[in-house]
């Protein structure tokens, strides 16, 4: 019996395969404002010390929002180096390999990037 | 006669004999530059990871990001950047189902390409004007 469930799920016959393509969109609609946030960080602060670089981070605001900008940018960075793979890697041995060295890299940035920030914010 | 019909036939296009087009070198564009941005990512994480361990390791960071090749790294991962983001605003609105005409697809592809190169100018210009104020 169908029922309006499935149109409420978004998922057609499959029951999966677009959450890759919606969550590649989802990041990269946060990822305008987050980057935009980004270029004007560093561009404000060119020849600035590290005690005011440093500050600047710690502030609750720009904290989240460099999160944000982390978090976001490691899913898409993930999603697309992954498709660049699947189409021009051809042998399925270096297709896993270079798949799996690709979410260590994003997960290994993220958790850097993160764990730096925390740090920054809860001072030392 | 066969041979005259043979020779006026369309030959199938081949990825070697492939006439470029905007469209298509706009697409490898995208590619490329978003796999740079994982160089870019790297770059911002021991930016952020040296800030957090201390000036020594800042210094390090702020004299490489300030030799010739640092910042040759850095204009790229701009350009790349804003390139990205320009040409993800153009999925964007194919995503709605809008700007496919021939006309459309034509006039984002030269807004991304000129919209990119215009912005990375202008931030690397503001960019100079603040070091050269400070």
């Amino acid at each position: 019996m169908a029922t309006p469930l499935k149109r409420v799920r978004g998922l057609g016959a499959a029951h999966g395969g677009t959450e890759t393509f919606w969550r590649q969109r989802v990041t990269a609609i946060a990822n305008i404002p987050l980057v935009i946030f980004l270029i004007l960080s560093i561009v404000c602060h060119i020849g600035a010390s590290y005690a005011e670089v440093k500050a600047y981070l710690a502030q609750p605001i720009v904290a989240v929002l460099m999160l944000a900008l982390i978090i976001s940018s490691a899913i898409h960075m993930r999603i697309g180096l992954k498709e660049i793979i699947d189409d021009y890697v051809h042998s399925e041995g270096c297709k896993i390999v270079a798949i799996i060295a690709t979410t260590f890299f994003a997960g290994a940035v993220a958790i850097a990037s993160t764990l730096s920030i925390l740090k920054i914010v809860l001072g030392s | 006669m066969s041979n005259e019909l043979e020779a006026g036939r369309p030959l199938s296009p081949h990825l070697q004999i492939y006439r470029p087009m905007l469209t298509m070198m706009m697409s490898i564009a995208h590619r490329i530059s978003g796999a740079s941005l994982a160089v870019g990512f790297a770059l911002l994480t021991w930016w952020l990871v040296a800030i957090s361990m201390g000036p020594e390791a800042y210094a390090c960071v702020a004299a490489f990001f300030g030799s010739l090749i640092g910042r040759a790294l850095l204009l790229l991962f701009t350009w790349a950047l804003i390139h990205h983001m320009l040409g993800g605003i153009r999925h964007l609105i194919w995503d709605t189902g809008a700007g496919f005409s021939r006309t459309s697809i034509e006039v984002l592809a030269w807004a991304t390409i000129t919209g990119s190169i215009v912005l990375t100018i202008l931030v690397w210009v503001v960019g100079y004007g603040i070091m050269g104020v400070s």
